[in-house]
Formats: C-alpha cells, structure tokens, sequence
C-alpha cells in the first residue's frame, strides 16, 4: 500500500504534550525537514527523545520542549551543542532526564517490545542514578545481583530521515551507520520517514533496517537531514552548522536565523 | 635523541593497553590513538581499532569489519572493551565528570552529557588522558559522576596519563596514586596542579621514553610530531 504523506500531514498528527523520538545521531542524519517544519509549529510541551544534535538545541530554543531526555547533545564538528547549552545555564527546559547513552537504546528497546523496563549494569553508582530519583534498581531472581532498571521509552511518534525508501514504508541508509532509527520506529505509536529519494538503491536488502511494519507514512525530502551530514549523499554544512551554533550568543542573528531558515 | 614530553605521553598511552589482548579500543582524541595504534604495532598486537566512526581498520587502514554505535554497545557491555576518555573533572576517587559543571539542575556550564561514561566505566577497562594537569580538572569531587570509580562500582580504572605522569586509583581507599612522573616533572608539580593529595609511595618511577624502534613508528603515525607536540 502507498504510504506517501507530506511534512505537514505529519506535524498534523503530532499534538501538544505528545512524546516525540528523533533519530540520527548528535549532527548525522537528523532528520531536519521534520524538525524545520514542527519548529515553525504551534505545537508545544513536547516530551523529546534523542541522541542529541541541533534538533535538541532548535526545539529547546524555541520553547517546544517540556522535557528533554537525552545522553549527551553534540554538534560533533562542535563537540558542545551552544543552543542547549546555553537553554541549561539559562534554565529555560522545564524538565531534564539525563541518561547514559546506552540506557536510552535498552529503554526503546523495552518499549518497542512492550516490556516495562531492560536490566542493565550502565547507569548503576553513576549520578545518573541521583538526578533521576525515579530510576529503581531490581534483584536478578536468579543471582541476586542488583541491576538498574531502565523505564520503557514509549513514544507517541517518531521521526527519522532515511537515505531510501520505497513508497510502502521499507527504507534503507546508505551511510556507516543506522544509528538507532529502527528502534525509534519500533518504539512508536506513529512513526514517519523521510528520505532523500523514493526508490530503493540495489539489491542487497541487508540496508533496509526499516519495513513497512513499523512505519505510517512515507515523505519524499531530499535534502532533509541538512545541515546535518546524509552520506553518501552528502556531508554536514560546516559553514551552515557554524552559524546556526554563532546565534547562540546573538539574540538578533538567531532571529535572523529563525527566519530565514524556518521560513 | 631526548624524548620529548609529547612522546613520553604518547608511550604512556600506549603503556595503558597492553596486555588488552582481544579487546577493541576507543581512543578518544588524537594522543590516545596514537597510542592505541602505537600498541597495536608493537606489544598488543590483538586489540582491535575503528575510524572513530564505523569500520574497523586492519594494520594497513583498511577497511575489515562493521561497528556502527549498536554493536559498539554489545561490545561495551560484554567487557571487550578499554576505553581511553577526555574528563572535565576528575576527583580522588577516580570519578569522572564530563556532565556538566556546577549544580547539574541548573548548570553554570553544561558540557556534553553523560554519554556512555557511566556504561564504560561499570562494564570495562576505563583510562584518561588529560593533555594539561591542573587544579580545575583534578578536584576533590566531581560535580557529576558521569564515569564512576573504583570504589563506585568500576571495573577497572586502569590509568590516567596526564602531561606530568601516570597516575593510578590504588592509593589508600583506592584513591589516586602517582605511578610514574614524567622526566622532570616533580611531585612538588603535581602536587601544585591537583585539588586533593596524591598518594606516593618510594622512589617514584620515571615515565619511560620510546625505544628506536617505537620512535621509528611514532614518527610514521604522527609526522613531524604533530600530535605529541600539542602537549608540553
């Protein structure tokens, strides 16, 4: 079945308060025409899940995050994201939920397999544990050793930018690295994918890590992880990323920013 | 030839991983990958190396197998890993902050976030570096434990290599040791450069410069020294 939607159509099902998972990773193929387009929303008190990048730093900017629950949030080029930075020490993201990367990965993964949580040592005597009050550890049945307790991370919707995908809703990256963007759409009520380019490349499946079980719409959008890097389609617009990450300290340029590139 | 402190740390990188056998090492910066590869090339001739991004590279950079972010994780928790981390802070039990700096709820500077330090630091070998020794990274406590220490759970805190020594956590209450300086740093330097006592015992070793043949290889990996000349 034809599964092709539009950027809008998407923003339409996304609703204020819902719980929102981004893939990609830190500035690597995030998927930016989605981000771009639920920016310019009204939508707010969004709960954000992700490996952070400019995604986390444009949305917490903007006032669209109620929480943030992330693992680290970087630019890459740019190792410390300034727009989250600088929303952090200003205090500006109502509510924080740092965990250590991997955690976030085992708390998709209890979603995506409707469990209420995934044992894990990651976490466990760091100050993850002390600024997340509502971490609990658990007692192996079998060895008694403790181990904490990671939450499922249900999404409402969740939103990737792939290198392919046919109109079904399969959907291949053509780069190094799938990141954790199957384990997003697994763990969502809605999941949406855009791609560079309908139309899968090749042959070999072994890239398709998306089918169309887990996807709800399809949007054709080239160029829409910009200015994060898409190999091999293209890498990240270091003089655009500069920029945008110059605005943080000049309230007038990330107006004009804002403008320009939201418009 | 006088080894220069930029091929002291870079020995003592590499010193960090023998005996890793099997392991994968994540270097994090240009020093400890140059000591990763220095290792590699010589006395741990096992251990398994990455682009930094998602292939595996054999001796020659070649291209040899696939580890994107997920199978680094499988890796990680199946203890078949060294890591060698950067850290804004680190205190006297070997804690490790690259979280954010000062009161976490509403930081006065927010770094990075916690990343995989607390996974790292509970599931394999952890070592430092730290390319300028001072007071403001080394501090009696750290504001965040993102990387833990020993007496927090690690699993082992193998070493940190700083630009005056190496440094271990098997001081009293396992807290940190010099366990070789560098030649012509002194304990008096380091002591001055960190916020806490370090604990010595005896006659501190000196830090060990390369042999010949080490010298011939770090100068194929690192041209005109580019990367040990970035510490002094």
């Amino acid at each position: 079945m034809n599964i092709v939607t539009s950027i809008d159509a998407v923003i339409d099902r996304i609703e204020d308060g819902m719980t929102v998972g981004i893939g990609g990773w830190g500035s690597r193929r995030k998927p930016m025409a989605f981000v771009r387009a639920l920016a310019k929303s009204d939508r707010k008190d969004l709960t954000v899940v992700t490996y952070g990048g400019p995604d986390a730093g444009i949305l917490c900017a903007l006032g669209k995050v109620r929480r943030l629950v992330y693992g680290f949030v970087s630019l890459d080029s740019i190792p410390l994201e300034p727009h989250f930075r600088r929303a952090r020490q200003k205090g500006t993201i109502p509510e924080v939920i740092e965990y250590d990367e991997g955690m976030l990965q085992l708390g998709l993964r209890a979603a995506a397999w409707g469990l209420p949580f995934l044992p894990t040592r990651a976490g466990l005597g760091s100050d993850v544990m002390k600024v997340n009050p509502g971490l609990k550890t658990v007692r192996c049945p079998y060895t008694d050793t403790e181990l904490l307790a990671v939450p499922a991370l249900k999404l409402d919707v969740a939103l990737v930018h792939m290198s392919r995908a046919d109109v079904h809703g399969n959907a291949q990256f053509l780069g190094p690295d799938p990141y954790f963007d199957d384990w997003f759409c697994l763990a969502a009520d809605q999941a949406f994918v855009s791609c560079e380019r309908l139309g899968l490349e090749g042959t070999d499946p072994v890239r398709n890590i998306i089918n169309p079980t887990m996807v709800d719409g399809v949007v054709e959008a080239p160029g829409g992880a910009a200015f994060t890097e898409c190999p091999p389609d293209y890498g990240r617009d270091e003089a655009l990323q500069r920029r945008y990450a110059a605005t943080a300290k000049d309230p007038a340029a990330w107006d004009r920013f804002v403008e320009e590139w939201l418009s | 030839m006088t080894a220069s402190i930029g091929d002291i740390c870079a020995i003592a990188c590499a010193e960090a991983f023998r005996g890793d056998g099997r392991k994968m090492v994540s270097p994090m910066g240009a020093m400890p990958k140059l000591g990763a590869r220095l290792a590699r090339a010589t006395f741990s001739p096992r251990i398994t190396l990455t682009d930094g991004v998602a292939t595996i590279l054999d001796e020659d950079d070649q291209p040899a197998g696939w580890m994107p972010f997920s199978r680094v994780f499988d890796t990680l928790w199946s203890g078949r890993r060294h890591v060698m981390m950067g850290a804004s802070q680190i205190d006297q039990y070997g804690n490790q902050n690259i979280s954010a700096i000062g009161d976490w709820a509403r930081p006065k500077v927010q770094l990075l976030g916690a990343r995989g330090a607390p996974g790292n630091t509970v599931c394999h070998p952890t070592s430092y570096f730290v390319a300028k020794h001072n007071a403001r990274v080394f501090v009696p406590d750290v504001d965040f434990a993102s990387g833990v220490g020993p007496s927090r759970g690690a699993h082992e805190i193998r070493c940190v290599v700083t630009n005056l020594g190496v440094f271990d956590f098997q001081g009293p209450g396992q807290t940190m040791r010099v366990r070789s300086l560098h030649p012509g740093a002194t304990l008096e330097q380091v002591a001055a450069a960190t916020g806490f006592s370090v604990h010595a015992e005896g006659d501190v070793p000196t830090s060990r410069g390369p042999t010949a043949e080490e010298a011939a290889i770090l100068e194929r990996l690192d041209p005109g020294g580019r990367i040990r000349g970035s510490v002094g």
